[in-house]
């Protein structure tokens, strides 16, 4: 395993974990490890078995089979035994609809044992890092979707844990919450914070992320440092290219006169263009206008992660969720 | 002691939030006084009959406000995941439960204190004997408490826990003693009534208000406390086994 190699303590270590449900096997023999001090993501579509691995480690569900180890400590047989070292951030909100903002903190601190004091303190340091003062003595009811994902994040980190873990924390809200999200998740983990973090996200868990896991039907089918896992992409050049009207066989016209390109349809009227030379876009604009398209825009890409998902899945990259732009403003 | 911050919070938590909520607390009163004075009218036999009912009302009180507890605490948060909060938070198993329960148990005895603290107005209860009817309520409560708890952990929704105690409770008001002597029941009826928690509690808390007691105090209390340790040790199973699958 690379992450033992490096020499660090394990945090968390994962050896042929399985779980099924009936007939259907959400996690198949899921083998990885996670150094102290590290971001791993754990990139998957629906239905991957994100959400299955995460309950196992954090004692929520029960392995069939396959061993946990958190913090050193063997979880298989006893699943609270390292509960005490984590937090947890779930994928749908479970704080207390008819608390505040500030009871709902203060309790999940006493569940962890913080005295009175120590409660009230760090609750108000994390509304505050949150921007959530104003709304700390509203019933959690009450909140929006942002503002109850951002009060989950403060709960999953009110004891300080040693490991956080947190499942999809930026599904379904706007790109202004998700920022604030990433930012404090990035400063936590500056400040020492191990994090597991699962996400449909590609971009998400390029820009947070040291190590990532590609998970598809319950396996891990790539695991590695973001930098290597980039490394085969890094060298290609890519544009995309949008035209308005329907044109039919354009991708094949456009193979047959640049058979030094590699065209991949995208949708009607847009077509992703790679090559491992610089692309001149030039010419193909012409080509296109003079088959009858009207060019919309042709555009560079940065070569990213998503692209390598998709080699290594041979999953379209629609498999995976794009963020919603829906920009709202910062709470 | 860290354990203790929390087994505390979330007693108080639960306090908070749904025990001393006005609609609760004015239940709490309106149903054990609802029983008392339905009772007293049909009996009909003036103020002395208060005193052979009682036991009987005291139990009801206790068995209906905590068995009815537990499919919010504990049901109706698992329904909405809060409870997975709990679950992942580094508390005993045991220890959690007893603090989902605490609470219940408290709310049972202030039911409890209702009725009595009424027929002291009435009647003479000088000569109820505190020695027997403080430990038989607080037995009586955590027995019925623990049996709300086994049905609201064996059960995914509200209704379904409020079906099953109905299942329960309503049979028990009968088949316990309550009202009516087991020794006039059917005999087909009485092994039953010897295998609910109620009979032993009721018997305890006859025996201490107007003193003939059916069975040795001995017997009730241990009765009970079986009673009481093995509802708990099921639930506990059941929440490993289902909530933790
Ligand atoms: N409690 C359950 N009962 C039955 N099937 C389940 C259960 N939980 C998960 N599954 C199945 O296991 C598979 C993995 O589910 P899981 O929730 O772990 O995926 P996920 O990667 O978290 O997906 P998403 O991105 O949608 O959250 C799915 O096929 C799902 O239907
Ligand atoms: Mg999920």
């Amino acid at each position: 395993m690379n992450a033992t190699a490096c020499g660090a303590a394990p945090a968390i270590e994962v050896a042929g974990l399985r779980k099924s449900f009936g007939s259907v096997e959400a996690v198949s023999g899921l083998s990885f490890a996670v150094v102290r001090g590290e971001f791993f993501g754990f990139l998957g579509p629906n239905g991957a078995g994100k959400t299955t691995t995460i309950n196992m480690l954090i004692g929520l569900a029960r392995p069939d089979a396959g061993t946990i180890r958190v913090g050193g400590i063997d979880c298989t047989r006893n699943p609270k035994a390292a509960q005490s070292l984590i937090g947890v951030v779930p994928d749908e909100s479970n704080l207390y609809p008819e608390l505040t903002g500030f009871d709902n903190l203060s309790f999940c601190a006493a569940l962890y044992g913080l005295p009175k004091a120590e409660r009230t303190a760090r609750a108000r340091e994390l509304l505050a890092a949150f921007g959530l003062e104003k709304a700390a003595d509203r019933r959690f009811g009450g909140y929006s979707k942002g503002m109850r994902r951002k009060l989950a994040i403060a709960a999953g980190v009110i004891h300080r844990p040693e490991m956080l873990f947190l499942d999809e924390p930026t599904t379904g809200i706007d790109v202004a919450s998700a920022r604030q999200i990433r930012q404090f998740l990035s400063d936590i983990h500056r400040a020492g914070t191990t994090v597991f973090l699962t996400t449909h996200y590609i971009e998400e868990a390029e820009r947070l992320c040291g190590r990532i896991a590609f998970i598809v039907s319950g396996r891990i089918v790539r695991e590695d440092t973001v930098a290597r896992l980039l490394d085969p992409v890094k060298g290609r050049h890519l544009v995309r290219i949008e035209w308005n009207n329907r044109a039919g066989e354009m991708c094949a016209r456009l193979a047959a006169a640049f058979p030094e390109l590699s065209f991949q349809p995208e949708g009607p009227g847009l077509v992703r263009v790679e090559s491992g030379e610089p692309v001149r876009v030039g010419p193909l604009v012409r080509f296109l206008e003079e088959a009858g398209a009207e060019v919309a825009e042709a555009r560079r890409l940065r070569p990213s992660l998503e692209d390598v998902f998709v080699q290594v899945t041979g999953l379209a990259a629609g498999a995976l969720g794009r963020e919603e732009e829906k920009g709202g403003h910062a709470a | 002691m860290k354990r203790w911050i929390a087994f505390w919070n979330i007693v108080a938590k639960d306090m908070r939030a749904y025990y001393l909520k006005p609609p609760n607390i004015s239940w709490g009163l309106i149903f054990p006084l609802a029983w008392t004075g339905m009772l007293f009218i049909r009996t009909g036999s003036g103020l002395e009959s208060i005193l052979s009912v009682l036991p009987g009302v005291v139990c009801v009180s206790i068995l209906f406000g905590t068995t009815s507890m537990l499919a919010v605490t504990v049901t109706f948060e698992k329904k909405n995941r809060a409870f997975e909060r709990l679950l992942v938070a580094p508390v005993p198993l045991e220890l959690l439960m007893l603090a989902k329960t605490g609470g219940a148990i408290a709310f049972g005895v202030a039911n409890a204190l209702v009725p009595i603290i009424l027929a002291s107005f009435l009647v003479d209860l000088s000569q109820l004997d505190a020695g027997v009817v403080v430990p038989a309520v607080l037995l009586i409560a955590t027995a019925s408490t623990f049996l709300g708890l086994f049905i609201a952990v064996a059960v995914s929704e509200v209704f379904e826990a409020q079906t099953f105690s109905n299942f329960f409770r309503f049979p028990m008001l009968f088949l316990c003693g309550l009202f009516f002597p087991i020794a006039k029941l059917p005999a087909l009826l009485r092994p039953l009534s010897y295998a609910l928690p109620l009979t032993y509690g009721a018997d305890l808390l006859r025996g201490g208000i107007v003193g003939g007691n059916a069975l040795p105090y001995a017997l009730d209390f241990a009765a009970l406390l079986a009673f009481c340790l093995t509802l708990f040790a099921a639930s506990l199973w059941n929440v490993r086994r289902r909530w933790i699958a």
